[in-house]
């Protein structure tokens, strides 16, 4: 796995911002609402123009293929959207311990995306983000829309997938106790620059 | 083979149902007489004109003349595409997707059918040239309109979607691929429409006009055919140039959605 190294970030009004997740670390970022936390992930998804360098490992994220780039980097969004009408569609390949770990059957892949739950939406995009093995997960609030039990199979799924794969984490909450939680450095995004705390 | 002239008072006969039609729909609150009005006052000065220009350009058969005819006609149509967009491209993109789209499937389709298919001699001369390049001009400008504005208004409405399969990793052309199917389908499925029915239910207006004109039916019947089949690819091939134009544009080399690039 790679580090993400993020030099000098500088999106419309945020920024300048300098950022190292290394390689199976968890980095969460807290701050105000409309701070610009989500644009900052959608920018070092490379979703919205920046300026600064946003390197993995020694690659640096303009020399590599957009949809290349967001197989290793991927973002996670608050809301989760679907375009077939099955989940299976979505689905390319998938790990069925994963599905177990979310507390899902095989028989989800054939269920109809108009019948899903938020909460489920919200836990198969968890699932659908990790199909490329990305090196860098970047996550907009990935529980908000959770209940108790399911924050805490995804908080462990997602803290497995640390671990076992050293995947870089830069978590995205609203939630003290669940920075607390999963944080091995934590950074407050204010007036357009990150603190770290 | 004489059309029975029409006299100004014939014109004026069929002007008194406009006039009942305005007032009507005074009554009825529609917010239309207004509308309606200009525009029939329109149609009569622009076709009065155009009629004095055609006898011009008809006694002088001269390429440059009909260049320069042509030119002002795409202009208008290429800026009517704009105007019917709810939103659009900002700068020179606006006017341009519609009208390089238009340039090249009208202009290359007509001057194809005159030299090959017609075989007018010379190949500019005006009495063919001029409106069978308007008609194609006319009906492209209809698929391409529709087909632009379909793709720009549902990328806007499913931006979210768009970008959740970038985020996926699907390259731009995949994640608008849909759309873009949809947009053009929906521009060709009038023209396929009025093909399938051409002459059971409605004469076509020009064959209409040749018989008037006293055309044998037959030959009239073969040119409606002929261009039926020129404004079908007209549409078809048009369309499928804006909206992949269009498509383009609505990502940058880094395969971003970019609705920054449109205004309403």
């Amino acid at each position: 796995m790679n580090r993400l190294d993020i030099q000098n970030l500088q999106i419309r009004h945020v920024g300048p911002i300098d950022l190292v997740v290394e390689p199976g670390e968890c980095v969460v970022l807290t701050g105000p609402s409309g701070a610009g936390k989500t644009l900052l992930l959608r920018s070092v998804a490379d979703l919205v123009p920046h300026t600064g360098k946003i390197c993995l490992g020694d690659i640096s994220c303009d020399e590599t293929a957009p949809p290349e780039w967001r197989k290793r980097v991927a973002l996670l969004p608050s809301e989760s959207r679907w375009w077939y009408d099955t989940v299976g569609e979505h689905f390319c390949r998938c790990d069925k311990s994963h599905l177990a770990c979310l507390g899902f059957e095989e028989g989800v892949m054939t269920w109809d995306i108009r019948r899903l739950s938020s909460g489920e939406k919200q836990r198969l995009a968890i699932l659908r983000l990790l199909i490329h093995q990305p090196d860098v997960l970047l996550l907009d609030e990935p529980t908000s829309n959770l209940d108790a039990d399911n924050i805490k199979r995804v908080e462990t799924l997602f803290m497995d997938e640390k671990a076992t794969r050293n995947t870089s984490l830069l978590w995205v909450s609203h939630d003290e106790a669940q920075a607390e939680r999963v944080a091995d450095r934590r950074f407050r995004l204010e007036q357009n620059r990150l603190i770290p705390l | 083979m004489n059309v029975i002239p029409l006299s100004a008072y014939d014109l004026s006969l069929a002007a008194l149902l406009i006039g009942a039609l305005a007032l009507v729909s005074v009554r009825m609150k529609l917010n239309l007489a207004a509308q309606l009005v200009v525009a029939a006052l329109r149609t009569t000065i622009q076709l009065l004109l155009v009629g004095l220009i055609l006898k011009f350009v008809f006694e002088r058969a001269h390429p440059a003349v009909l260049i320069l005819i042509s030119v002002v006609m795409l202009a208008i149509a290429g800026r009517e595409v704009m105007r019917r967009q709810k939103r659009r491209f900002t700068g020179w993109w606006g006017y341009g997707v519609g009208s390089v789209s238009m340039f090249i499937s009208s202009f290359i389709i007509t001057i194809l059918a005159l030299l090959l298919i017609i075989n007018t001699d010379p190949w500019y001369q005006p009495r063919y040239a001029i409106p069978l390049l308007g008609m194609m001009l006319g009906n492209t400008m209809n698929g391409i309109a529709l087909g632009l504005d379909r793709l720009i208004e549902t990328t806007w409405d499913l931006r979210d979607v768009v970008e959740a399969r970038l985020m996926v990793g699907e390259s731009w052309q995949q994640a608008i691929a849909d759309i873009r199917r949809d947009s053009i389908r929906s521009a060709l499925i009038p023209i396929i429409n009025s093909m399938s029915v051409a002459g059971l239910v409605s004469l076509p207006g020009m064959m209409t006009g040749q018989i008037l004109g006293g055309s044998p039916p037959q030959e009239a019947v073969k040119y409606q055919i002929l261009i039926m089949f020129l404004i079908a690819s007209g549409i078809g091939f048009g369309t499928f140039a804006a909206v992949s134009l269009g498509a383009r544009r609505l990502f940058d080399n880094r395969h971003r959605l970019r609705l920054d690039r449109l205004r309403k």
